[in-house]
């Protein structure tokens, strides 16, 4: 697998410490004025650091969901986002692999890990840990003629819902996002269904198109038996 | 004509799907005669199908042999216990002091309520029952009752075991892997491990304290076959280049392709493009069958590479127990260890599956891997990126043979044959009376000397 250096961050904090974090979804940014004093404190102090201006400053640790509400392309973004959201989901139900990994940026991993306490894939078991390359062996094992478990009928069918965006770059050129899935599948005769949240940090380029840094699949029954295994990304 | 997904014929901590509470010799009037059943090199499929034959297999092996528990390490404090199920019975293993590990069925005698509510979890001091509140110390003996007076003149007696938590007939470890047994009598569990022991060796002996630890994470997978479906599975040679086919090129082909553009590819993608080694190849291993059932097939693919990790831990490995005994554990070769009847362990990778027979045409596997204690990261990192790749519920490897062993137990079922066929290699087998074995790696000695044991249990008193 390509190295990859993304630690997960802000993506990976489990649920229940994401709701309590209420309206302020950014790295807990003090407010500008308490900064204004330290800074003006460091500077009589003679640090080497210059004082930055509290507004910069502020931009520079990105902005607290208010500000993400406010900006002037809130609203482009929230679309952008939603939209790169459902069509992903729906390279998933049409069968489209290498379109679907190609939603990835270069270093890009899915990840679903075995339960919410996982903060890390490092060192840590994990149902699906893969990069574009083990993405790819997924798609060519699924494609090949004699992958006989596809003989099959098989299909999905997912709903993403319930997009929220957590944070954006002062830049904007990432963007944190939550969402929930369920995904229906049907396998022969039987039908299975599962549900979860979805975290993606997207990287988002300057003529606006968003690629995925990391996905991370929290699945409800991730830790329940199942019936048959899974085959595809969820 | 959709199954809920958390489907109701899995019933939280009693997995099973029918209940007979019967006497095990009415069971065998009423089953057929099962050394009709078992030829030396065929197998009616009766065996695979009958739910009578089921009931007999959990009676006559799965409630009597000794049966997986868990690792010591799933209970390191006084208190803590994991749910397991032995045949049809739901038990729990719970840290007693210091050192001591219980094995209880999960009842209350008061009224019948599991005592223990979740998968696995921390009783604390005593495992007290939700309904009344009566109170067990950790071998299951009784520690309290509630309004003990009521009981007064009455036959309640807190010495008698009808009042305390039922135990396992029997509890014994092997390097740490806890095993019970609900029959009073038979061999212990060394004696019935026998060669077999070699599986748990071979994971403990990579570890310079000769420990492991486990890896807190289970993940179960229902296989919708026969419980021997999977037993059998695990030691057949000639299935993996055909069944896991798709994956094992696509494996290769990213790999080469990683290798032509960065000089060389992670170890790891060889667990999933080994997969494409011809039948020459695993013929070229060799298979052991012994009493009771166990089976073992020797000779690894390749997994003592010269790479700079192995090369450390093996100077681990010769500071702890010195060259000659590190050449003697690394030289093993085994491949596979099949523990009957439920346990498949791959000691090279520490990985363990149990399995749990629901009913004859459903089995739970429960997924496990371990850490060996005192050797590089590096290494356990091999072991963790088999368990992700091949063993995780988005194991491109286990889809195939799920998909197989569903077929095969739907075409058992149908009138189109009788018999299953285990004839590969038959007479080429050496016997010496307890041990079979071949030189063909690709050989269905596994199977039949499975079935050797399989006529033994079920026909004993």
């Amino acid at each position: 697998m390509s190295t990859s250096k993304h630690k997960s961050t802000s993506a990976a904090r489990p649920a229940a410490a994401r709701s309590q974090a209420g309206g302020a979804a950014s790295k807990g940014a003090p407010p500008p004025a308490r900064r204004t004093a330290a800074r003006k404190k460091s500077a009589a102090r003679g640090s080497k650091r210059a004082a930055a201006p509290p507004a910069a400053a502020a931009r520079a640790r990105g902005r607290t969901a208010a500000a993400v509400r406010t900006a002037p392309d809130a609203g482009t973004l929230f679309h952008d986002v939603s939209q790169f959201l459902y069509r992903q989901s729906d390279c998933l139900d049409a069968k489209r692999w290498q379109d679907y990994i190609d939603l990835f940026d270069d270093a890009g991993l899915y990840w679903m890990p075995p339960g919410l306490e996982y903060t890390t894939w490092e060192g840590m078991p994990a149902i699906f840990i893969e990069d574009k390359d083990l993405m790819t062996v997924r798609m060519k094992r699924i494609q090949h003629p004699n992958a006989w478990s596809q003989q099959a009928e098989w299909a999905t069918n997912h709903v993403v819902s319930n997009v929220v965006i957590e944070d954006v770059a002062a830049d904007g050129a990432e963007v944190r996002v939550r969402s929930r899935f369920h995904m229906l599948e049907l396998r022969r005769d039987d039908v299975r269904h599962f549900a979860g949240t979805y975290r993606h940090h997207l990287l988002r380029g300057s003529d606006g198109t968003l690629r995925i840094k990391l996905q991370r699949v929290d699945m409800v029954n991730a830790q329940a038996p199942y019936e048959y295994v899974l085959q595809a990304w969820v | 004509m959709g199954l809920p997904y958390y489907s109701n014929k899995i019933t939280p901590w009693l997995h099973t799907e029918v209940e007979r509470l019967e006497d095990p010799h009415m069971l065998k009037e009423r089953a057929p005669d099962i050394q009709m059943l078992v030829e030396p090199d065929r197998v009616h499929r009766r065996a695979y199908v009958d739910p009578d034959i089921f009931d007999l297999e959990i009676s006559h092996i799965f409630e009597r042999s000794w049966i997986y528990a868990g690792h010591e390490t799933q209970v390191p404090a006084a208190g803590d216990y994991w749910q397991f199920q032995v045949g049809r019975q739901p038990m729990v293993m719970v840290r007693g002091n210091g050192d001591s590990i219980h094995v209880l069925y999960n009842r209350c005698p008061h009224r019948g309520v599991q005592v223990c509510g979740s998968r696995h979890g921390s009783a604390g001091d005593a495992l007290t029952c939700p309904y009344h509140s009566w109170r067990f110390h950790h071998d299951g003996t009784l520690e309290a009752v509630p309004l003990e007076k009521g009981y007064r003149e009455t036959r309640f007696d807190r010495d008698d075991p009808q009042f305390h938590m039922k135990p396992a007939a029997r509890v014994d470890r092997y390097r740490g892997f806890v095993f019970a047994s609900l029959a009073q009598k038979g061999p212990s569990l060394l004696e019935w491990l026998g060669d077999a022991r070699v599986a748990f060796d071979d994971i403990c002996d990579r570890s310079p304290v000769g420990r492991v630890e486990v890896v807190r994470n289970c993940y179960r997978v229902v296989q919708r076959s026969n419980w021997k479906f999977f037993m059998e599975n695990q030691l057949d040679a000639v299935h993996p280049s055909v069944t896991h086919m798709s994956t094992g090129y696509a494996a290769a082909d990213v790999e080469r392709k990683i290798k032509r553009e960065k000089g060389s590819q992670p170890l790891h993608y060889h667990y999933l493009s080994a997969f494409t080694t011809p039948f020459d190849k695993w013929d070229q291993l060799e298979t052991y069958g012994y009493p009771y059932g166990h089976t073992i097939l020797g000779g690894y693919m390749g997994l003592r590479p010269r790479d700079p990790d192995t090369l450390a831990h093996e100077q681990v490995l010769a500071a702890a127990y010195g060259e000659q005994r590190k050449e003697e554990i690394l030289s093993r070769n085994i491949h596979h260890v099949l523990v009957y009847p439920c346990l498949s362990v791959q000691s090279p990778l520490q990985q363990l599956r149990a399995i749990r027979p629901l009913s004859a045409d459903r089995t739970l596997s429960e997924i496990w891997h371990f850490r060996l204690v005192g050797v590089p990261e590096a290494i356990y990192r091999r072991s963790l990126w088999y368990y992700n790749l091949v063993n995780s519920p988005a194991t491109m490897i286990n889809a195939d043979d799920l998909e197989n062993w569903q077929r095969g137990q739907w075409g058992l079922r149908s009138d189109g044959g009788d018999w299953v066929s285990f004839h590969r290699d038959y007479g080429r087998d050496t016997d010496d009376g307890a041990v079979l074995r071949s030189t063909n790696g690709c050989s269905e000695l596994p199977m039949r000397s499975q079935f050797r044991a399989w006529v033994k249990y079920l026909t004993a008193e």
